[in-house]
């Protein structure tokens, strides 16, 4: 369950930025993930509550941004949209799709109070 | 939580006599001065990994730090923060602690069960008298491996990870200032047995090393993508048993290389030495290599 480990980062992070802006309380934290990164998001929910119990982010809500994975493929020379990390080119089924987006794994932004 | 250092619960376990490390506890926080203070300085912070006597540093244990909440207006921040930048920076200061010593890591990876302990064992036979090598064992449980290693001869720290399903950089961090390792050594990090958590945590390491071993299926790295795109070099173990299995060595490589076009591949055995030559050779041309990098800047 590595999801825990970085749910405690993502609250670790926010907790950290709530205490630098002088706030009390964080109400919601937004993060973004990508589609291709290892990362299962129901996970993450899951296990946020349990984390941010007896911090500042004590029963703040989590939104979770999915971002759609893209690559660049060299045949077609554009960027297509990638499903999975090392699936073929949808355009032209060829295997040299460098990833460019879908990985992102990233506290965006919080509320506080 | 350790207020010092911010880090979970976890325990690290050492063989004091056998490693040749000094004997505190990363998490301690206790100084191995021998002056005597008139003052009472016997206090155990309690907090921390759990620190056992055979040495072994435990993450299982121990309570979150609490802070106060409380009430009042609402408004947003923004952040704009990797999730991983906590565990990237700490990776960046072991990479910066090891390349000081001239110490050439690698971060062993696997499933369970894929002979990386034996392999260990029998690399670092194979390297004695011509580079020394310590070793940091990743486990749930039990120090069974470190005690495996330091059969060898080797140095060797266990850490373990309670519930966690991987190292990170953080654990690692405290688990190389203990053990030490001396100057232009190799530091092997045998990570905990799971094909899916380690490839997302950077140690700190030059390379990650996949072993997979032939009785696994040929399909492994196309199920676990994650893991050979991550690693520098695979090492297809248990080569051995070939004739008793169906496992077809060409398409498994071929699957990898399909994933990660500049993996390297070695076949080997760790109970018949089979390629072990070929393996020994690749570290020390990486460690070499990594060390006349480092020398330029």
């Amino acid at each position: 369950m590595h999801e825990m480990s970085l749910t405690e980062s993502i609250v670790d992070i926010a907790v950290e930025a709530a205490r630098k802006e002088g706030a009390e309380r964080v109400t919601r934290v937004v993060v973004d993930v990508g589609a291709l990164s290892h990362v299962e998001p129901e996970a993450l929910e899951f296990c946020f509550a349990a984390v941010a119990r007896g911090t500042l982010a004590e029963g703040a809500r989590l939104e979770i941004t999915r971002l759609p994975g893209a690559g660049w493929c060299p045949d077609c020379g554009k960027t297509v949209a990638l499903a999975e990390r090392f699936s073929a080119c949808p355009e032209c089924g060829g295997f040299r799709v460098q990833m460019t987006a879908g990985d992102e794994l990233k506290v965006r932004e919080m509320e506080i109070a | 939580m350790c207020s010092v250092c911010g880090c979970g619960e976890a325990e690290i376990v050492l063989d004091k006599d056998k490693a040749g490390a000094h004997a505190h506890g990363p998490h301690d926080h206790d100084h191995p001065h021998d002056h005597d203070h008139d003052h009472p300085h016997d206090h155990d912070h309690d907090h921390g990994p759990h620190h056992h006597d055979e040495g072994v540093i435990d993450y299982g244990q121990g309570a979150a730090g609490a802070h106060a909440p409380g009430v009042s207006q609402e408004r947003m921040v923004a952040i704009e923060r990797d999730i991983l930048s906590k565990n990237d920076a700490y990776a960046r200061d072991n990479r910066r602690a090891l390349a000081a010593k001239g110490v050439f890591a690698l971060n062993f990876v696997s499933s369970p069960g894929s002979g990386k302990t034996a392999l260990l064992a029998r690399t670092i036979e194979a390297l004695k008298g011509r580079l020394a090598v310590s070793v940091i064992e990743g486990d749930q449980q039990t120090s069974n491996d470190a005690e495996r290693i330091r059969a060898t001869g080797a140095p060797a720290i266990q850490i373990n990870t309670g519930k966690g399903c991987h190292l990170d950089a953080h654990m690692v961090g405290h688990a190389i200032e203990t053990l030490a390792p001396e100057p232009n050594s190799a530091l092997f990090i045998e990570n905990v047995g799971n094909l899916v958590c380690p490839a997302g945590f950077d140690l700190g390491e030059a390379h990650k090393v996949v072993v997979l071993s032939v009785t696994e299926g040929e399909d492994k790295p196309l199920k676990y993508p994650d893991m050979f795109v991550a690693a520098d070099l695979l090492l297809l173990n248990k080569s051995d048993l070939l004739p008793h299995l169906d496992f077809d060595v060409g398409l498994c490589l071929a699957n990898a290389l399909r994933i990660n076009p500049h993996l390297q591949t070695l076949v080997v055995s760790a109970k018949t030495g089979e390629g072990l030559a070929a393996f020994v050779a690749w570290i020390e041309a990486s460690a070499a290599r990594r060390a006349a990098a480092l020398a330029k800047g």
